[in-house]
């Protein structure tokens, strides 16, 4: 019988199918970090049960951590106890740790792919809703709780009920200034925030086989604003391309082997999926969101909907916009911003450093703007140092800052002061994500460095030759 | 953690009709620092909850006496979006609330409430819409949730819906049991496939 690709992997790792109950389900690759750990620790602790694969838990330090000074003590005694029962934890359970200031850290959804730990065609889990990143592999990659992650590092497995499949076909060649990023939003306002609950992604067609890796982990990355648990694209040339020769990946024989598994990796002619949607590359613009979810986007030429051409309750959208401060019919272009976040698990690589700095070069920062440029990872760092992009970017009046989570979520002391407007390239708008009543513009590395030059909302085609 | 058995809830309601609740609006991330699970209810719905100077909004549902004691809240559409963190599930339980009435949550949140204790049960949006109008009509509307007949009603007019729950998990929270028990007793099917796998 003809498969998706997300059966393929699916199916093979289901020990059991509990009757009328979710499928013990075997995970391969497990990342921890310090927030969503601890308490799994305790648990499994308390019930006197051990780490049975520490070999497939990878700890890094992340969400919590500064991202100035990371040499000197972390100043804040809650957050320093957090990275602290990290570190305790992996040691004491045999688990590889790579905490502030090991070459090997940053973001974990980024040094997963990088070291060669995101493999096509595994398991990946992690107690954060954007492991669904690691799916740019070809990796059935998703956010578990806490609960889950005690289950995971005591059994290596969950249980978990089968999702429902969807597929999102782009075909065509995207225009100028328009980047995945923009792709994924524009997908995410037609799907709402809602609108893939229940399903699982694959993404197809010619705008996604373009795309680089980086590219794809931005789109993967953001399925779960759309309500997915996660989302994939079949591997091939690029993927193998990226994945080889890096530290924890197969070699020599087990690669061979591993590449006739990985190369089955598609969906079969005739597969069938619950639903499918189709979208034109042409239709989709640089996009900007004016609300408090990643589905309130638009084209960043266009100006704010009125509550009744949008779906879902008007009480609810009117007190989005209330929080923004923003009224239906405003155009986003010229509107005035206080900060720009350029990082974040989804946007924190070195492609989307590339790309700010394409705009940002030859230009300065507008006085008006606090610039925040968070790099995903300490590679990230490297290979930034390695192209001569931190000249640009100081040339430019920008400050580049040490790997972590950062502003994406402000657990740190990166936090939007209340009523500040932020140009975002992370994932998340909701009220008061990025510090008590903050408010966020998501956008692409692109959007964010043309609104950080000119200190407005601008169009990143009007900077680009 | 192990919880409380569910069995049959007969409650008043808190009513949130917001879509969309994220779960940053349930526990802000800030608040999530703890490396135990303690003082999760007193963060819940903070910023929503509170002023930024620490004093409560009078007109936040879960601030007004006449819900107090409450130990269902009914939420609008997609409740629960947003991050995995199951410290949203925990503000849930240790506030004092069971049960969790939506037309639609998000998976995560979901799959972490019936892991903790926290029965959400899905309702059609005419069912929600006749639950809001109870509850805002009357503040002591009582709301009866049966799990070992899988029923939502309305006490007073017996208005009533049946609501979906897989038997394994419907099992667990009669019994309170959790996935960890299952799985440690399948302990040697698990590494045997473990063998298998190729990496």
């Amino acid at each position: 019988m003809a498969k998706t690709l997300f059966d393929k992997v699916w199916d093979s790792h289901v020990v059991r199918s509990v009757k009328d109950g979710p499928d013990v389900f075997f995970i391969d690759r497990h990342f921890i970090h310090e927030v969503t750990s601890p308490v799994a620790f305790l648990g499994l602790e308390s019930r006197g049960n051990s780490v049975v694969y520490p070999e497939r838990t990878f700890a890094t330090a992340d969400h919590n951590t500064p991202t100035i000074n990371q040499h000197l003590p972390v100043a804040d005694a809650l957050s320093a106890n957090q990275l602290d029962a990290l570190e305790r934890n992996s040691a004491k359970h045999g688990i590889s740790h790579w905490g502030l200031g090991d070459k090997n850290n940053g973001i974990v959804h980024v040094v997963g792919p990088e070291n060669g730990i995101t493999l096509p065609g595994a398991t990946i889990v992690c107690g954060d809703s954007h492991t669904s990143t690691h799916g740019a592999f070809g990796a059935i990659a998703f956010g578990i709780g806490t609960s889950e992650v005690e289950m995971v590092l005591s059994t290596q497995c969950i249980m978990q009920p089968k999702p429902k499949k969807m597929r999102i076909n782009v075909n065509g060649k995207l225009g100028l200034g328009v980047t995945p990023k923009d792709v994924a939003l524009y997908i995410i306002s037609k799907q709402t925030t809602s609108g893939a609950t229940g399903y699982f992604v694959e993404y197809a067609g010619d705008v996604f086989e373009d795309m680089t890796m980086e590219g794809r982990m931005t789109v993967c990355n953001l399925s779960i604003e759309m309500g997915a648990r996660g989302g994939m694209i079949a591997p091939d040339a690029k993927t193998f391309e990226y994945i080889k020769g890096r530290s924890q990946t197969p070699k020599g024989a087990d690669w061979d082997k591993a590449m006739k598994y990985w190369e089955t990796l598609s969906t079969d002619e005739g597969a069938e999926f619950d639903v499918e949607f189709n979208y034109e590359a042409s239709d989709i613009e640089p996009m900007i969101t004016y609300g408090t979810n990643p589905g309130m986007g638009i084209g960043v030429t266009k100006s704010i909907p009125n509550a009744e051409n949008v779906e879902g309750g008007v009480e609810t959208y009117k007190k989005s916009l209330g929080y923004m401060s923003f009224n239906e019919g405003d155009s986003m272009i010229g509107k005035e911003i206080d900060f720009v976040f350029l990082g974040s698990c989804t946007n924190g690589r070195i492609e989307d450093f590339r790309a700010f700095c394409s705009i940002v070069e030859g230009r300065k920062k507008a006085d008006n703007v606090t610039a925040w440029l968070v790099p995903g990872s300490h590679k990230v760092v490297d290979q930034i140092n390695a192209e001569g992009l931190d000249k640009i970017i100081t040339d430019a009046g920008f400050v580049l800052r040490e790997p972590g989570c950062s502003a994406c979520l402000a657990m740190n002391d990166d936090k939007i002061p209340s009523g500040k407007l932020s140009v975002s390239t992370s994932n998340r708008n909701f009220e008061g994500r990025q510090g008590p009543g903050s408010r966020t513009l998501l956008a692409s590395p692109l959007v964010a460095a043309a609104s950080a030059v000119q200190g407005v909302v601008t169009d990143p085609r009007t900077l680009l030759k | 953690m192990a919880y409380d058995k569910f069995n049959v809830l007969t409650s008043t309601a808190y009513p949130l009709p917001i879509e969309n609740v994220d779960t940053d609006q349930i526990i802000p991330a800030r608040f999530l620092k703890a490396t135990k699970r303690v003082d999760f209810d007193k963060n819940f719905f903070r910023d929503w909850r509170y002023n930024q100077d620490g004093t409560p909004k009078a007109d936040f549902p879960l601030n007004k006496e006449i819900y107090a004691g409450s130990k269902i809240l009914v939420g609008g559409r997609n409740f629960g979006s947003g991050s995995s963190r199951e410290h949203a599930a925990w503000s849930v339980y240790d506030f004092g609330l069971r049960c969790v009435i939506s037309s639609a949550f998000a998976d995560i949140f979901k799959g972490n409430c019936l892991n903790v204790g926290v029965l959400p049960v899905q309702v059609s949006p005419d069912f929600a819409d006749t639950l809001f109008a109870a509850i805002l009509a009357d503040p002591k509307t009582e709301i009866k949730v049966d799990l070992p007949n899988q029923t939502v009603t309305l006490v007073a007019t017996g208005e009533s819906e049946s609501f979906e729950i897989n038997s394994y998990k419907k099992d667990n929270m009669l019994n309170g049991f959790d996935d960890i028990d299952y799985l440690k007793n399948i302990e040697n099917e698990i590494s045997a496939f473990a063998e298998t796998r190729p990496f």
